[in-house]
């Protein structure tokens, strides 16, 4: 993706992940600074559905040519889906990372955790 | 239009890059000869039937070959190899070769890596027969030259490292590390402690962090002063009955000798951790100053770095350590020991506290013979005097770099001075004239040199890390400060020309995420 | 200035001059605090003309009986097989011998080229998919295979044959110290793995099993079998395999190994009293990205030229650092050249030739020699290359006065067994490479006879004692 954009439909934490909120689902990838800093992404691989994911703690990795990074989680719940097809083909990631760059589908377990996060407003102001 | 020839690779430093740069067109009559030349790999050349071995004749009576090794056993189909004549075989490698630029050929500052000149009397003592051509296993009393070759080499590391017992076994500078954190680890079972942890600073080395969980520590890094040394309070705050060692290199590789090294050892030693020496930098001091005297416990060498084992294209290399005292009861066996009547044995008996092995036979002899008649051609003087010039025309090459102009560009990252390497950083370069280190880099390339490490330490931005080495004459390092400023200065006209460079190397940039994405790492058959 | 440096005193004048200091002292009293200056001249000898450290290098030489010196029928891991003038003449090139590894890969497509060949050719040899460019040596790299196991899975325990090489084993176990393995032996029996015991030490805390193809008595291993028994856990299977005879012998990627590793040396390498050599690392896809090492990957440039890059670097420790699948950093790409090179001028012809002549070789010196008084086969599996006997001379003492008489008449017979297994001190194991002809394995026999037979005489009368 070419331009820098945040969303405002979605919430963001500071270590450069959104999460987009369906009542008890909330989606995650990580923000268009994230992918402009790791540069062209080759490599994802996505937690086991299942698994469990901790606020503020990484839960899996992405990788470019020269660098590896720790996905971080911006609330914490149950894995109950993630995007396979980012496995043989991470390109969304960086061309379109809100959309068919999501990266897992977590039911909260505590869906309060939601305020600790930012607005895109606030976020952006984070990055200036 | 096209005069440009591939010797352009193979340029005389100093000369100016090719006028026809950005204008090269991408079609088959503008490319370099070598660059029309597609790579091919011997497992697509050849063809069914041709050979360069020619088997001895069965000379033993002929058995059943099915009854001395059953069908079970076998393999079926032959494993697909080559099937070349001996004139293809050769005329694939050696035009494979030239597509290398290589230090014989070129400049070839890489920061850590020492590219010093490889003496060619080193290929001729390594390939006598009796060091070539000699078993690891033979008797020892059938290996006298060896073992007395390798007690010399053993005895010349312990002089120039200031510290006395040395094993000469490890493979390479991180199979040093790993038996440095493994000799630190018995040192610490052996009196009952379990520590956990392992300090190394923010500008190591990754071999370093590798090597520590290797060995089952978990790392902690310390933190880096504006002066480019250890951070003092940091390390007080971290060093605790916890911390089996603290690794360092000194000088670091920002090319700064830590001055307060003494209190660094103090500090460390205090909480009875040991003192790990990289001794990736030892070009620097050699004769000069020792890191047994700065209270080092454990030292590696790299062979193929100070003592001229040649590179290889990625190795082989020799990481011999040396240890103190206190560590000596955990070295490696097998260990060379001098008799009274003057005669030489590989023992392994009566070392039970011995960490054992960590590689098969003694070590990479080979090395060994090239280093020791290194040592044995410069003497002490002459490895003194390797060090001084290392160091000088590191200085010299820096000052060279500010006359020309482009130390606002490209600013030396710490102090004024440097040892036998310093560190640039491109970050002012980047945004005013917008190019990376790695155009700049890539730019070096046309002009016939092989670039400085790029990005490496991490701590500085755009980094670059440039080691010119003693060998290198004045009027080599005169050329190379004109080319970067001869780079910059065309960067100032157009960026273009050096985002898109090089332009005269046998492939152009070549699209490492596509490898990372879809490895293909083998010739499909 | 020595034959190395360069600087006049005109050059250094200038030098200062620019520097802006008065003398190359004041760079190092400047930047090393007085304490810790070493004050002295290195207390090494003066340095020396080339001709003379020439001289002292070939005199050391002399002092060693290698390979030229005697016949030899000495293995146990380095094999003193032929190598061909070409590996010489392209090893000495300087566009191979200088430069680093390949960071810039523009102008390291000979390097980087060459590695893609050699893992090309290592995965036909063990017919797994995945190969690395090379790592240090055969010991070291079973102990990686250990480390990538200990990633993989965190299962605490490693199943080991006593059939490994002894260096495999002792570096496997020195490993495993550090990461926090523990190393479980299974015994030989009759020669070969016991496959019931093997079997039995198997179970949920195995990360790892490891075996040798042949194994050190020589002997051909139940490849098969011993991988099988590892497919209802999570193990690693890692065989450590001599390369020569996957001529002949079915690949380990054919028996159900995960991980194949062995030493490289006999692949145009030369003995060089046990290195430089390297060791070659093999694995099924699934371990792709587990694998230590440098990997050569294939890719295109910025006008579609196919060209080659160090790939899947974010494993490597200059990447992932304390996450790395190994620290390791120089490995050993000009031997590992000149192993694909070798396997080149070998050719899918050659190896089978050679692998199959070293077969009946093998068959007929174990033959001669088991025919001997005194000697005896030490197991009666099939051997390809290397086959132990027994010499009944009373246990190692007999077995080392025998070797030496044999050296004595310019033959070397081979390896005392008893140097590393307790239950096998009067055992020899004699290795055959293309070098050895009908003539040498003659000449063993003769020799080695004649000193068994002289042994057991002294056994048997021993001299009157004072």
């Amino acid at each position: 993706m070419a331009d820098a954009s945040y969303p405002t439909d979605l919430l963001y934490h500071p270590e450069h992940d959104w999460a987009k909120v369906d009542d008890d689902i909330a989606t995650f990838g990580i923000t268009w600074f994230a992918q402009d800093a790791l540069g062209e992404v080759v490599f994802f691989d996505p937690p086991d559905v299942g698994s469990t994911v901790t606020a503020n703690d990484s839960y899996t990795e992405v990788e470019s040519v020269k660098a590896v990074s720790d996905v971080i989680a911006p609330l914490s719940g149950e894995v109950v889906e993630v995007n396979e097809d980012l496995r043989g083909n991470p390109d969304a990631i960086n061309n379109d990372p809100y959309g068919a760059g999501w990266m897992v589908k977590v039911r909260l377990s505590d869906p309060s955790e939601v305020d600790a996060l930012l607005d895109s407003a606030a976020y952006e102001a984070l990055l200036s | 239009m096209s005069t440009l020839n591939d010797n352009k690779l193979h340029a005389d430093p100093g000369i100016e890059a090719h006028a026809l740069h950005h204008e090269i067109s991408v079609t088959t009559a503008g490319a370099t000869p070598m660059q029309r030349d597609r790579a091919t790999t011997i497992f697509e050349k050849g063809a069914a039937g041709r050979r360069a071995f020619v088997a001895p004749a069965l000379d033993v009576p002929e058995a059943d070959r099915e009854q001395l090794l059953p069908p079970k056993f076998r393999r079926d189909a032959a494993a697909r190899l080559p099937e070349v004549s001996e004139p293809e075989l050769v005329r694939h490698y050696v035009k494979l070769s030239r597509r290398n630029f290589d230090l014989d050929t070129g400049f070839y500052p890489l920061g850590s890596c020492t590219m010093k000149h490889n003496p060619r009397l080193h290929e001729r003592v390594a390939g006598l027969g009796g060091h070539a051509r000699l078993h690891p296993l033979q008797t020892p009393e059938r290996a006298q030259g060896a073992l007395e070759l390798m007690y010399n080499l053993e005895g010349a590391l312990a002089e120039v490292s200031g510290l006395p017992h040395v094993s000469l076994q490890p493979s390479a500078g991180s199979h040093g590390e790993l038996a440095g954190v493994l000799l630190t680890r018995a040192f610490h079972e052996d009196r009952g402690q379990h520590r956990t942890k392992v300090l190394t600073p923010d500008t190591a080395h990754g071999t370093n962090p590798a090597t520590v969980t290797m060995a089952g520590y978990t790392v902690v890094k310390v933190g880096t002063n504006p002066d480019g040394g250890v951070d003092l309070d940091d390390l007080r705050a971290k060093a605790d009955e916890d911390v089996a060692c603290l690794m360092l290199t000194n000088p670091n590789t920002l090319g700064v000798f830590d001055p307060n090294i003494a209190e660094i050892a103090e500090i460390v030693h205090a909480v009875g951790a040991t003192l790990y020496y990289d001794g990736a930098n030892l070009n620097a001091i050699m004769g000069k100053a020792r890191p047994g005297d700065m209270g080092f416990d454990i030292v590696h060498f790299n062979l193929h770095k100070s003592f001229t084992q040649p590179h290889g294209g990625g190795g082989p290399g020799s990481g011999p350590i040396a240890v103190s005292d206190r560590i000596r009861p955990f070295l490696m066996n097998p260990r060379i020991v001098k008799a009274d009547d003057g005669s030489f044995d590989l023992d392994d008996h009566g070392y039970e506290k011995s960490i054992g092995r960590l590689r098969g036979f003694q070590g990479n002899y080979g090395c060994f013979v090239r280093s020791y008649a290194y040592i044995c051609s410069l003497g002490a003087e002459g490895l003194a005097d390797a060090s001084e010039t290392a160091v000088l025309n590191a200085n010299y090459l820096l000052a060279k770099l500010r006359e020309h102009g482009v130390a606002e560009q490209l600013p030396l990252a710490f102090g004024e001075l440097c040892m036998h390497e310093f560190v640039l950083s491109g970050s002012p370069m980047k945004k005013a004239l917008g190019i990376k280190t790695l155009d700049l880099a890539k730019r070096l390339l046309d002009h016939g040199y092989h670039p400085p490490t790029v990005y490496f330490p991490l701590l500085v931005d755009e980094a670059l890390l440039v080691e010119p080495t003693e060998t290198e004459t004045k009027e080599t390092l005169d050329g190379f400060a004109e080319a970067i400023a001869a780079i910059l200065k065309e960067a100032g006209e157009d960026a273009t020309i050096a985002q898109n460079a090089p332009y005269t190397t046998p492939v152009r940039r070549l699209d490492e995420a596509g490898a990372a994405k879809n490895p293909v790492i083998r010739q499909p058959l | 200035m020595t034959q190395y440096t360069a600087v006049t005193d005109a050059d250094l004048a200038e030098m200062l001059a620019a520097i802006g200091v008065g003398s190359v002292q004041e760079l190092f009293d400047r930047q090393i605090p007085a304490n810790v200056r070493l004050g002295r001249p290195l207390d090494l000898p003066a340095g020396l003309p080339e001709q003379e450290v020439y001289a002292h290098l070939r005199a050391l030489a002399a002092r060693n009986v290698s390979a030229e010196d005697e016949i030899t029928f000495l293995g146990a891991g380095m094999y003193d097989h032929y190598v061909p003038a070409v590996i010489d003449m392209l090893l000495g090139r300087s566009e191979f011998l200088t430069p680093y590894t390949p960071y810039q890969p523009e102008v390291s497509q000979g390097s980087l080229q060459a590695m893609f060949e050699y893992q090309t050719a290592i995965s036909e040899l063990t017919g797994l998919p995945v190969s690395n460019a090379s790592v240090y040596e055969g010991p070291s790299a079973v102990a990686s295979a250990g480390y990538l196991a200990r990633l993989a899975n965190g299962k605490p325990k490693f199943v080991v044959s006593r059939g490994l090489h002894p260096h495999a084993r002792d570096t496997l176990a020195t490993y495993a110290h550090g990461f926090g393995a523990e190393v479980v032996e299974v015994p030989l029996k009759d020669g070969v793995t016991d496959l019931e015991a093997w079997a039995d030490a198997i179970d949920d805390e195995t990360g790892a099993v490891f075996f040798a193809q042949p194994n050190f008595l020589g002997a051909v291993e139940d490849a098969e079998a011993l991988a099988a028994a590892a497919k209802n856990s999570s193990a690693v299977v890692v065989g450590q395999y001599d390369p020569i005879p996957l001529g002949i012998l079915k690949p380990p990627g054919e028996c159900g190994v995960d991980v194949a590793v062995g030493e490289g040396q006999t692949l145009g390498n030369r003995l060089d009293f046990g290195g430089p050599s390297f060791g070659f690392f093999a694995a099924t896809e699934a371990y792709l990205r587990r694998m230590p090492g440098r990997i050569a990957g294939q890719t295109v440039d910025a006008d579609g030229r196919r060209g080659f890059v160090l790939t899947l670097q974010t494993r490597e420790q200059h990447i992932r650092r304390e996450k790395a699948t190994s620290n390791i950093c120089t490995s050993q790409a000009l031997n590992a050249l000149a192993g694909v090179v070798y396997l080149s001028w070998l050719g899918k012809g050659g190896l089978v030739e050679l692998g199959e002549l070293l077969l009946q070789r093998t068959h007929y010196a174990r033959e001669r020699l088991v025919a001997l008084d005194g000697v005896s086969a030490l197991h009666e599996h099939p051997v390809v290359r290397e086959f132990a006997v027994a010499l009944d001379v009373g246990g190692r003492d007999g077995v080392a006065a025998v070797i030496r008489r044999c050296q004595d008449a310019g033959v070397n017979p081979g390896y005392a067994l008893g140097r590393d297994y307790d239950e096998f001190s009067d055992g020899l194991l004699v290795a055959l490479t293309e070098q050895r002809s009908k003539a040498d394995i003659d000449r063993l026999a003769d020799v080695l006879g004649a000193a068994v037979a002289a042994e057991r005489e002294l056994l048997a009368h021993p001299p009157a004692t004072a």
